[in-house]
């Protein structure tokens, strides 16, 4: 009771309520006296304000760790160790007791856990492309964007003279500039010994450049036309165990090197990892003419330029100065506007496209792609976990009401469940790490990576600790939460309202919108993998306008005698495995070349006459099987189609002839007629539209031979009868072809890939949903077995009952149908608009997938219902 | 066991307690200290000095009655306990002995 005499003053409230807060409260009562008391007598002696003042004073000194402890109590106080091994203990009973929803966690768990892991594995490779070099950050290739008709093009060719003009002009930007050749196949020997590695010519700077490591000999021997620098593979392959420094080889049986240096084979996740050995650039120069030519012409785009910057200097600081060098040098290109561009090394591999000279998506986009699916396979394992660990709650109600009964907190309930979780997620782990171990393989292939798991990186384990402690906690978060919270009165008091103490009409809605997340999820994976497959099979299924069946190729390397052509043509149809023989500029599926001064009748002066230029022999048409449209093939009776010419329908469009056939087109000074237009032939990617082409009879330009096999013969029949002719006529090189099929097939690797990928990926989805609604199902039929005998009882069917238990699942489905249709439809919308050629998004992709979704959902729950509708009524009733 | 080494605060408490014997309790200690040694000492350190002194044994206490004084609240009641007083003791016969052995010659 308080006295509070009109006068009398108070202590200050804020004080002690703030007393209140921290002492313990066995201490509370008595120091608030001897603060009153105090208080009381400094009132009277020293006056209201110093009292106060004093009061504050006072409380403040008061807050000490030895004033806080609670009050020591009289029972067992057991250490966190102790109740942890209980918790484990309880753990393990429970996840044996409940063998089936044990398994369908760890196994759920597991698998979205190693789909995980393999994409960030995936992902780790992906970043981390290059970082071999140890100037990784400062190295760039030079690269330009260029506008022809109005169409901007970037490329990394660069012409020779700008390599001399970045020397010249800005040589204390750079602390290396390297030329280098394109990456090409040569024929090594040493003596008897042949192999065909892919190697450059480049610049003595380039193995600095690299910081490439050199195990035998040395980096600096490359000014010299007549060395050469090899890996260690190719080293190994050549010479075995001998030492190879000072040995000679002999390349493209022409040219003799001598081996100065080895060097340890660049990493399968670098840009160079194919080149496998370097010429001398002086070589290059003197070896071909066409090289020391371009040298001063600025028009030839045709050699890397590599470069790598000063220290003290930056990408954009560079970019800045060198933008517009070439318009500056070379007065007659300034009309396509060039622009030359550093491209960092970093961004070699993840930043390479662009669209009109601006940069778009790249592989980055995949990188993010497959991140963002690894995060939602993981996410729905984890739903997966939360919803049966919630819906299996009220079986462990009663242990939690027991728990809190003697005395458990709340904190320490959502310990026991967390650490319940994390044990699951650890046991997952392991699993994962096995899943993972199992199907790198077969992940290697269809990615097309070298990845192995990093089992001795610390870090990678520090990142697994972490990964599983994630899981575990993002698991459990929920059921912890939700079971910890349950008042033990109601849970324990009696066993008819004991199950219904949750079980509300709202109880179930967090469980069911995890179902309809995770189907949303899986629908859209399946309705995007459909997709995806389809715009591959229309691709495939394009007319090709060529027949790639039996048509073999094989490229003239230079060592191919460049006479007897014809000799040995017949030689090779003598054989009688070759129906036909021809020769070309470029591979049957592909143009590599074009020319923009092509000019004919009703031309807009405008518009530049760029068309891609490919010489053939006469017999080209037989042979890989063009179809007319209009007008005939090149034949060898007609002496005037020298200067004849065979067009491509999209050439004959983009010339805006509809009679195409006699038409008389300029070109280098010459008057050529247009004897025939065949149907479109497919090059480059099949979902791109069609180069328009000039096919012309030139036989200097050759330099593949197409052979059309006889097909009365197996391939490997007519290949054994026709290597014995390419080894007379070119003794030095091995007999290498390729199919035109393979080739062909070639084209849809990157997409074919996606498609494999995400069959795999969606597949999981399902696979881990499905898991989750069979173990959800049989739970929810379990815990409803009275009722359903009852119903048996009062005489409900088997399909009455099958009916009851689905419905409300198939309910779930169909509402993520609803969701995942609009959103699968805007996203592979945009992606389908990356192609040209492309496939229409038709209905019954949607359809279908979600009839199979329902399909596969029906048949998970019914399993499960009809297993439940079975059961004899007089069991699931008897005891009570 | 806590150490029994004495500090010089806790002695003082320990004094003030003996002085106040039957009405021990913490705002009694600080009036007997302000009173005694006329400086100010928080509530604080006078009950956490207590409270290590009833740890080591050197004082007990137990819970008083109620007072209108103190608006209705109870106090805690300390007693010096044999340990606290020989502490006192020893204490006191330290210092004499050291009294003892200054030489003469230092005060004149």
């Amino acid at each position: 009771m308080k006295l509070q005499k009109p006068g009398c003053e108070i202590p200050p409230r804020w004080a002690t309520l703030l007393l209140r807060s921290f002492c313990a409260a066995h201490l509370a009562n008595e120091l608030e006296g001897d603060l009153h008391e105090l208080f009381e007598q400094r009132v009277k002696s020293a006056g209201v304000r110093q009292a106060r003042w004093r009061y504050i004073k006072d409380v403040l000194s008061l807050m000490r760790p030895s004033l806080m402890k609670a009050k020591p109590g009289k029972y067992s106080n057991p250490s966190h160790i102790d109740m942890l091994q209980n918790y484990i203990r309880i753990a393990f009973r429970n996840l044996a007791k409940n063998r089936t929803y044990s398994a369908i966690n760890i196994i759920g768990l597991s698998v979205g856990m190693a789909t995980a892991i393999l994409i960030g594995l995936w992902m780790w490779d992906e970043l981390s492309y290059n970082k071999y070099h140890e100037h990784y950050d400062r190295i760039a290739r030079v690269m330009q964007h260029q506008t022809y008709n109005g169409v901007t093009s970037t490329t990394p060719a660069t012409p020779l003279p700008m390599r001399a003009a970045l020397q010249r002009e800005h040589a204390s930007d750079f602390t290396y500039i390297a030329s280098s050749s394109w990456t090409e196949d040569h024929i090594l020997a040493v003596g008897e010994k042949k192999l065909s590695r892919k190697g450059n010519c480049v610049e003595p700077d380039f193995p600095l450049m690299m910081s490439l490591r050199i195990l035998k000999g040395t980096a600096a021997g490359l000014d010299n036309p007549g060395v050469t620098l090899l890996s260690e593979s190719v080293a190994t392959a050549l010479f075995g165990e001998e030492d190879p420094i000072n040995k000679t080889i002999k390349v493209d049986n022409k040219n003799y090197f001598k081996v100065t240096g080895v060097y340890e084979d660049l990493p399968y996740e670098t840009a160079f990892h194919d080149v496998s050995f370097l010429l001398p650039w002086k070589f290059f120069l003197q070896e071909e003419a066409w090289v020391k030519r371009s040298e001063t012409n600025w028009g030839n785009n045709s050699f890397l330029l590599l470069v790598q910057i000063a220290p003290n200097s930056s990408f954009a600081q560079v970019n800045s100065k060198i933008e517009n060098i070439k318009a500056r040098h070379a007065k007659e290109e300034a009309r396509f506007n060039p622009k030359a561009f550093l491209h960092p090394m970093s961004r070699w591999h993840l930043y390479s496209e662009w669209e009109n000279g601006v940069a778009v998506r790249g592989r980055i986009q995949f990188v993010w792609l497959f991140g963002i699916i690894g995060a939602f396979v993981l996410l729905l394992a984890c739903i997966n976990f939360m919803n049966l660990s919630t819906a299996r709650s009220q079986k462990r109600a009663k242990e939690v009401g027991i728990r809190k009964a003697v005395g458990s907190l709340r904190s320490q309930l959502i310990a026991q469940f967390f650490s319940e979780s994390i044990m699951v997620a650890t046991f997952a782990f392991i699993l994962a790490l096995l899943l993972v171990q199992l199907s790198l393989p077969w992940f290697n292939l269809i990615a097309d990576k070298q990845i192995t798991f990093p089992w001795d990186n610390q870090k990678i384990w520090l990142w697994a600790l972490g990964f599983t402690l994630m899981t575990g906690l993002l698991a459990g978060s929920y059921p912890a939460i939700y079971l910890s919270g349950f008042k033990p009165v109601k849970v324990l008091k009696g066993t008819g309202s004991s199950l219904r103490f949750r079980t509300g009409r709202y109880a179930a809605v967090p469980r069911q919108t995890l179902v309809i997340i995770q189907f949303t999820v899986s629908i859209t994976l399946v309705i995007g993998t459909l997709v995806v497959l389809r715009q591959i099979r229309h691709a495939k299924d394009r007319p090709v306008g060529f027949d790639r069946s039996g048509l073999l190729s094989v490229a003239m390397n230079t060592s191919y005698p460049r006479g007897h052509s014809d000799a040995l043509r017949q030689d090779l149809l003598q054989t009688g495995a070759a129906l036909h023989m021809a020769k070309s500029s470029s591979p049957a599926s592909e143009v590599w070349s074009s020319d923009a001064s092509f000019s004919w009748p009703g031309k807009d002066p405008d518009q530049l006459g760029d068309l891609g230029t490919v010489g053939v022999t006469p017999e080209y048409g037989k042979t890989v099987g063009w179809q007319f449209k209009q007008g005939r093939d090149f034949s060898r009776d007609f002496t005037t189609d020298s200067l004849g010419m065979v067009i491509n329908e999209s050439a004959a469009r983009f010339m805006g002839l509809k009679e195409a056939a006699g038409t008389r087109v300029q070109w280098n000074g010459d008057q050529y007629t247009v004897i025939g237009v065949i149907h479109d032939v497919v090059t480059g990617s099949p979902f791109m539209p069609i180069q328009p082409t000039v096919f012309m009879l030139r036989e200097d330009w050759t330099s593949f031979i197409h052979i059309r096999l006889n097909p009365a013969m197996t391939a490997q029949e007519a290949l054994k009868k026709l290597q014995p002719v390419f080894k007379k006529y070119n003794p030095g090189s091995p007999f290498e072809y390729k199919f035109a099929s393979d080739e062909y097939d070639l084209k849809f690797h990157a997409e074919e890939r996606i498609g494999q990928l995400s069959t795999a990926f969606a597949s999981l989805a399902i696979f881990i949903s499905c898991l989750g609604l069979f173990g959800l199902s049989s739970f929810l039929a379990e815990q409803r077995q009275k009722e359903i005998g009852i119903r048996k009882v009062l005489g409900a069917s088997v399909a009455n009952l099958w009916q009851m238990l689905s419905k409300d699942f198939l309910v779930l489905v169909l509402i993520a149908c609803l969701v995942a249709t609009p959103i699968a439809y805007y996203l592979m919308h945009n992606w389908l608009q990356h192609y040209t050629y492309r496939t229409a998004l038709s209905g019954w992709i949607f359809a279908a997938a979600i009839g199979g979704a329902l399909a596969i959902t029906l048949l998970t729950v019914s399993f499960q219902a009809i297993k439940a509708a079975l059961l004899n009524p007089v069991k699931t009733l008897h005891n009570e | 066991m806590k150490g029994t080494h004495l500090g010089e605060f806790e002695e003082v408490i320990l004094l003030a307690v003996a002085i106040r014997t039957g009405d021990a309790y913490g705002a009694a200690v600080v009036n007997e200290i302000e009173q005694q040694l006329g400086r100010t000492v928080n509530l604080g350190a006078v009950h956490t000095a207590l409270h290590r002194l009833e740890e080591k044994g050197l004082v007990k206490s137990e819970m008083g009655g109620a007072t209108a004084e103190r608006g209705g609240r109870s106090k805690r009641l300390y007693v010096v306990t044999a340990l606290g007083r020989r502490a006192l003791e020893e204490i006191r016969q330290l210092r004499n002995q050291m009294w003892d052995t200054i030489p003469k010659i230092v005060w004149s």
